[in-house]
């Protein structure tokens, strides 16, 4: 039961990070190797400010969140901007040198070490019921997530903003046609994928550590999440991190001599029994 | 009543015939070796990456198939021939051989789940592949050595005749004379109707089975060839390093030649040998000042690359070759 939990927790972490791809990825079509580096800048915001300056964990988490969206904007006004009509592989070439530059920059601005963090009190300890002990942190991640989740499907499937961008991702002349700013509406919505990786990669601090090597280590588990969950699908996403979350945990706690291994090999067998994801749409080009 | 039809094959036969720039430019690497024949170790390393993207160039630059996972090919063949050597077979062309075959089984392998699903799903996979044979490497250490490398290679001399010797004289010809005939071998290739199918196929699918030329099956195979192209050129680093190191299989590496690819140009054979020249004499030189900033200038020259200089090196040198002309004329 306690492996399942962990499963469960380690993959609503996975969603947290990875949600904010599903945003960029999935919903404006832009493959963003460089999702990991703003996850890490995030993470080092927050645990700048938690250590350096004294701030309160869940005072800091947002100012994370915001940190990183500021600079996404920038970038998506300076250079990700010409890019959304490029080829994927033109997408995919620009992220990985984004990636490769915050990877340096990290090691100039913190050194190669693991970043210590320290939760507060509330935060820690277990509960411990008859077979099962949950860890606090992770409930608070679980009911984290599942708010972001419900939070973010009404917002895309449900709200005036949401429809707007879908009407912008899937055709933008005629969505321009209809009066639709397709500009800010991309700007804002990649300001929230941002943002949304910001905290995710504040949140990961604890359980997944924080170096420069951040940004590729956990890359390919963000790519996974959102490719078996589908394009453009936030609920995708979250039955993907479940399930990837649960065989990760599982795979490492009963078969450990084999590792990582087990996700990957779920990771292509999902893709080649559905190559659109779990709950996939046609991509939009 | 005799229905001809005319078609002009002139073109295709002409584009197949050796240009005087071409046998010049092969004339780099033997020039290389009188000037700087204290720098064999990296002009051996230039050979090899040059192979190892040209590999890339004919599945990505030719047909079109976008892969994140290219240095699984380059990764196998080194262990395959790495192995081999460490166990007592230690010719170097049955080393290659045997890398080639058995990377090529892998290609064809998975070539089937590359050909499934758009470009996101083709990196996915192609990345996922990469990555399971990387975590197979690192945690069979019995056979691999995991993240201590795969030791104890004994190569014998290519040909019987010519021994590896510590300058890396036999190694860097070796190298450059594999490099030469399967840029020789990839030429004919894609100067071949087969190698113009491809072409059709990456400018427009959707068309070429009107044609008759069967997608699937195209891709599948060039795929193939490229893996065996890759797999040698990691034998290649295997034998003459006399060492294999986990990081043949790293995600960094296919990263990087993606990298070379497009700074030298892709679709045109030559790019990949330009590109691999640039980008290692660059890391040779900037390296050394720093591992760290080296990485920050790659990552803002690949940047700079997608946005301003699309068509890399060869293009470049194509738009120069086209002023001359005009201004001939």
């Amino acid at each position: 039961m306690t492996v399942i939990f962990d499963g469960i927790a380690s993959g609503m972490l996975l969603f947290l990070i990875s949600v904010g791809l599903s945003v960029t990825l999935g919903l404006m079509n832009f493959v963003n190797l460089a999702h990991g580096a703003f996850a890490m800048l995030g993470g080092y915001v927050c645990v700048t400010l938690l250590n350096r300056a004294g701030v309160p964990f869940l005072a800091s988490l947002p100012v994370a969140a915001l940190a990183t969206a500021l600079v996404g904007v920038v970038l998506e006004r300076t250079l990700y901007r010409r890019l959304y009509a490029a080829t994927h592989l033109d997408q995919v070439l620009f992220s990985i040198g984004l990636v490769f530059m915050s990877i340096a920059g990290a090691h100039y601005f913190f050194g190669a070490q693991q970043q210590p963090m320290v939760l507060p009190q509330f935060l820690q300890g277990q509960i411990n019921l008859p077979g099962l002990d949950i860890g606090i942190y992770r409930l608070f991640l679980v009911v984290l997530s599942l708010a972001i989740a419900y939070g973010l499907n009404r917002l895309v499937r449900g709200t005036r903003f949401g429809a707007q961008l879908r009407a912008a991702v899937d055709n933008p002349r005629a969505a321009r046609g209809i009066g639709i700013n397709v500009e800010r509406i991309f700007t804002l919505t990649f300001a929230l994928g941002t943002a949304l990786a910001g905290l995710g990669g504040a949140l990961g601090v604890e359980m997944l550590g924080l170096d420069p090597s951040f940004p590729v280590k956990y890359i390919v588990y963000f790519l996974i999440v959102v490719a078996v969950g589908g394009s453009g699908n936030i609920m995708g996403s979250l039955v993907a991190s479940l399930i990837l979350g649960v065989v990760d945990v599982a795979g490492k706690y009963y078969v450990p001599q084999i590792g990582a291994f087990v996700i990957y090999a779920v990771m292509v067998v999902m893709l080649i029994v559905r190559p659109q994801g779990l709950f996939g749409r046609r991509a939009a080009r | 009543m005799q229905a001809t039809l005319a078609l002009d094959l002139a073109p295709i036969a002409r584009a197949d015939r050796w240009r005087p720039a071409e046998l010049a430019f092969w004339l780099i690497p033997v020039a290389a070796y009188f000037i700087f024949p204290e720098n064999l170790v990296l002009l051996t390393q230039i050979a090899i990456t040059a192979l190892f993207c040209l590999s890339l160039d004919l599945i990505l630059g030719y047909a079109g198939i976008v892969s994140l996972g290219h240095a699984a090919f380059f990764g196998l063949g080194a262990y395959a021939a790495g192995l081999l050597a460490a166990h007592g077979w230690g010719d170097p062309l049955i080393g290659l051989a045997v890398a080639a075959v058995v990377t090529a089984v892998l290609g064809y392998v998975t070539s089937f789940l590359v050909l499934r699903g758009a470009d996101l799903t083709r990196l996915m996979v192609t990345l996922g592949v990469s990555m399971m044979l990387y975590e197979i490497a690192n945690k069979l250490t019995d056979i691999t050595g995991g993240v201590d490398g795969l030791q104890g290679m004994e190569v014998l001399p290519v040909l019987g005749q010519f021994e590896f010797d510590l300058y890396g004289k036999t190694a860097y010809w070796y190298a450059v004379a594999v490099l030469f005939v399967l840029f020789w071998i990839a030429r004919k290739l894609v100067h071949s109707p087969f190698g113009l199918s491809l072409k059709g196929i990456r400018l427009n699918a959707g068309r070429m089975p009107a044609l008759g030329a069967p997608v699937n099956g195209r891709l599948s195979t060039v795929y193939t060839i490229g893996a065996a192209y890759a797999g040698i050129a990691g034998a290649l680093l295997a034998q003459t390093t006399q060492f294999v190191a986990l990081d043949v299989l790293a995600f960094n590496r296919s990263a990087e030649l993606l990298l070379i690819l497009v700074l030298g140009g892709s679709g045109s054979l030559y790019g990949a040998l330009l590109g691999t020249i640039v980008f290692m004499s660059a890391h040779h030189l900037l390296s050394d000042l720093n591992p760290q900033y080296w990485q920050f200038w790659l990552g803002a020259l690949l940047v700079v690359i997608v946005l301003f200089a699309r068509d890399g090196v060869m293009g470049g040198l194509r738009r120069f070759g086209a002023r001359l002309g005009r201004i001939q004329q």
